[in-house]
């Protein structure tokens, strides 16, 4: 068995209605021991992906293979994946200890060994008191951990979990999602997690595929997510971003120069355009960018001029909405740090970023909500 | 400090807690909340008098006529009374007689005394005949012996029997209905002992009826179980539409379904005809499926359907799909994760649809007495036969209370060993 190709999703396609792809010829490999996190908005195929590899829906297309193989036509019970289920599906009329159990009653593992496994799970999760109870008698959070517990118990090599702290409240799922990462540590299990939730995906995965409308719009480690964005959806879907409207005029050395509408001229990292005269997204992090940069930067610096438009004061940084071109909702956060610079409304400053804080993306977005329209 | 002080003021110093004017506050509430219980109770007033007279007496009445036991008593007051010093085992002496000629007089003038024959009459057949024909000759008879007067009349009045039945009604109450509706008479001793063979009828109609209404509820168990899975778990589009055509039986008329079976299963009916066309059957050989007990489970399984999908359909509808597939993602095969994760929850459901349709069909009247033809007849049909042709209201009370009492029964273990929290339908 490769490490490198434990699941693997070759040209998988799924449609549900015979007129549209609920999946676009997906293409995904992951890694034994890796913690894989499909990541998107709601409908943009990544629960149909973790149920077609649990095998609760079949792929009208391609094949999935796991350790090799193909599982296309193997039932779900034969697959051996554990699974956490968004509203934990603990079976209300057994106790905690029955529901923990279940799994290896159904493998047909001797009555002393289900007992310690049982017990070694509830440890492991630090419920080992609660075996008696039943579910309902339970917190949110108790459940969640359970659920956890039963998809391990019978140490199945992957574990598929579907957004299980969506019913959390914050503090708590917080609290969870460094209990999962832990587990994840200790056992290196290979996980597959969906969420809707950017932070909660940013946290505790290894690798991150982003999907939109069907396809993978980009798979990489959290740090590079963020960083690098190759997509506009990407941008704009983790973390804050400005955008901005422009067309490239010319490419050379990976920089592109692009022509902002009212004729000003920047230049950004060409990631993703189509060539020269076409249109781009420019994206820069609120927090890459400086008010009134002084000559004193390290590398080559754009500069715009915008108009404050209205000052939130948020404790750690004065969130600043900015008129810039024919953006008015360009946001740039202002540290509170000694001797920041002190703003009014309506003020007019010139705002500057790194070259390579600038990312000219594509203009899918936009040609979706044109559509739209 | 104040504020404190002025607590312990307005508490008077007791335990009772009080409102600031020193009105203990249990007081306070019971009169805020007065006028909305008045209200409340006001709004259900109508319906209360209504059960009232349209269940509650109807109960009562027929639990009283069940045990009334009047005829005896008011009509042959002096026979009794010369009958208290009678040993029980010779026939009585000339002063009974004497009485009972006393009796039988006022009786006739009366009308009466037919009252006495046709009541002893369930408890001996001949008696309303012995009655009547005594009743006819003791008039012209103006002086005794009575004695021999009435064994002229007719040699009945030599049997210690006649005597021991008379005698037997002392009381204006008695358990004789209900005796007679086990199946149980009263020898000459007074000894409570079995119907005679061929006389027992009604407690093997109470246990046919008890069979047959535990395997309707099985039958609909069976075939309501599916459909209201399927209606659980398919869009809501489709869902709706099976509802609709699990309920339409509800919008017809009992008479046009029942009749409609008639219809289909009669021996020159529509199933009979294609069986025949088909060759399945001879002509000759044509099978009776109506007017027996096959008749009346077939027409009652389909009556009493929709109570079993309902609440089915209402506890599975609240079973997420996800509680299968963790069983199935957790290594259960689809058996084992139906057998042991699906229907484990669907228990509520279906004890709530059993024991409604077994008590709907406990009780059910119009459909056996149409399509049950002899051998397909109900507890509830000989009830009615004593109601309304036999006019034994006394045994039809009996009977009817033995079945409440039975349903009562089942409802407290019911309720003992599952909660009635499980009964809730649609």
């Amino acid at each position: 068995m490769t490490t490198e190709h434990f699941v693997q999703f070759k040209n998988v396609q799924k449609s549900y209605d015979g007129e549209t792809l609920v999946v676009k010829n997906l293409n995904l490999s992951i890694g034994k021991g890796e913690f894989l996190t499909m990541l998107g908005p709601s409908g943009s195929g990544k629960t149909t992906c973790l149920m077609m590899l649990a095998g609760f829906e079949t792929t009208t297309h391609g094949d999935i293979l796991l350790g090799d193989k193909s599982i296309n036509n193997v039932p779900p019970h034969e697959r051996g994946i554990g699974m956490v289920f968004q509203n934990y599906a603990l079976f209300p009329h057994m106790s905690v200890a029955e529901n923990l159990a279940f799994p290896l009653e159904v493998r047909k593992i001797p009555r002393a060994d289900i007992e310690q496994k049982v017990q070694r799970a509830l440890d492991m999760v630090e419920l080992s008191d609660f075996g008696a109870r039943r579910p309902a008698q339970l917190s949110g959070g108790q459940q969640q951990r359970v659920a956890v517990a039963r998809a391990l118990v019978f140490e199945p090599d992957l574990v598929l979990m579907d957004e299980p702290l969506g019913a959390l409240d914050k503090k708590l799922r917080e609290q969870m999602q460094y209990e999962i990462k832990h587990i994840h540590e200790r056992l290196g299990v290979t996980i597959v997690y969906v969420t809707h939730d950017q932070s909660e995906a940013l946290t505790m995965s290894d690798r991150i595929a982003v999907f939109n409308d069907g396809i993978i719009q980009q798979l990489s480690s959290p740090v590079e997510l963020y960083e690098k964005p190759t997509t506009t959806f990407v941008s704009q879907f983790i973390g804050e971003n400005n955008s901005l409207q422009g067309r490239v005029r010319e490419i050379s050395n990976g920089i592109a120069t692009v022509e902002l509408r009212g004729g000003k001229i920047v230049r950004a990292q060409a990631v993703n355009v189509q060539g020269e005269n076409t249109d781009t997204i420019l994206s820069i992090r609120p927090e890459r960018i400086v008010v009134d940069p002084d000559g004193a930067s390290v590398g080559e610096l754009s500069t715009l001029e915008g108009q404050i438009e209205e000052l939130i004061y948020l404790g750690d940084h004065i969130r600043t909405r900015m008129k810039v071109v024919d953006c008015d909702d360009f946001i740039v956060k202002i540290p509170n740090v000694h001797g920041h610079k002190i703003l009014g409304s309506g003020q007019k400053v010139s705002v500057g970023w790194l070259t390579e804080d600038c990312r000219a993306l594509d203009c899918s977005v936009l040609n979706m909500e044109g559509k739209a329209q | 400090m104040a504020i404190a002080e002025n607590i312990n003021k307005s508490n008077g110093g007791d335990d009772v807690m009080r409102t600031a004017d020193g009105t203990p506050l249990k007081l306070s509430l019971q009169r805020a909340q007065r006028r909305q219980k008045q209200r409340t109770f006001f709004l259900v007033v109508p319906l209360l008098v209504f059960i009232l007279f349209s269940f509650v007496f109807p109960i009562l009445n027929m639990l009283t006529r069940s045990v009334e036991d009047p005829q005896v008593v008011s009509y042959m007051p002096n026979t009794l009374k010369a009958l208290e010093d009678w040993d029980g085992e010779s026939l009585p002496g000339e002063p009974v007689f004497e009485a009972m000629a006393q009796d039988f007089k006022i009786g006739r003038e009366n009308k009466t005394i037919g009252r006495v024959g046709k009541r002893l009459n369930y408890e001996e057949s001949g008696m309303r005949g012995l009655f009547n024909k005594t009743g006819r000759r003791i008039d012209k008879i103006e002086t005794g012996p009575w004695k021999q007067a009435f064994l002229d009349i007719d040699k009945k009045w030599a049997n210690v029997k006649t005597f021991t039945i008379i005698q037997r009604h002392d009381s204006a109450y008695s358990a004789s209905y209900y005796i007679a509706a086990l199946d149980l008479k009263q020898n000459e001793q007074n000894e409570i002992v079995r119907q005679d063979e061929e006389r027992r009828i009604y407690v093997s109609l109470f246990l046919r009826t008890f069979g047959v209404s535990f395997l309707i509820a099985v039958l609909t168990l069976l075939l309501g179980f599916p459909i209201a899975y399927l209606m659980a778990n398919l869009p809501l589009r489709y869902s709706n539409l099976l509802m609709i055509l699990v309920l339409l039986p509800f919008w017809t008329s009992l008479l046009v379904r029942t009749t409609s079976w008639i219809v289909l299963l009669q021996s020159q009916g529509v199933i009979n005809d294609v069986l025949v066309a088909m060759g399945l059957i001879d002509d000759e050989n044509r099978v009776q499926m109506i007017f027996n007990m096959t008749g009346t489970i077939v027409a009652m399984t389909h009556i009493l359907l929709p109570f079993m999908v309902l609440p089915l359909y209402s506890v599975m509808r609240t079973i997420p799909p996800s509680y299968m597939r963790a069983a199935r993602s957790l290594g259960a095969n689809q058996f084992v994760a139906f057998v042991r994760i699906y229907l484990p929850q669907t228990v509520p459901g279906i004890s709530a649809g059993a024991i409604l349709v077994f008590i709907l069909a406990i009780g059910y009247y119009i459909t056996p007495a149409l399509v049950g033809g002899e051998t397909g007849q109900l507890i509830s049909n000989i009830i009615a036969y004593h109601m309304q042709r036999s006019l034994n209201w006394g045994l039809a009370g009996a009977l009817g209370s033995i079945l409440l009492l039975s349903v009562l029964v089942l409802f407290g273990l019911y309720s003992r060993f599952l909660g009635l929290r499980g009964l809730k339908f649609g």
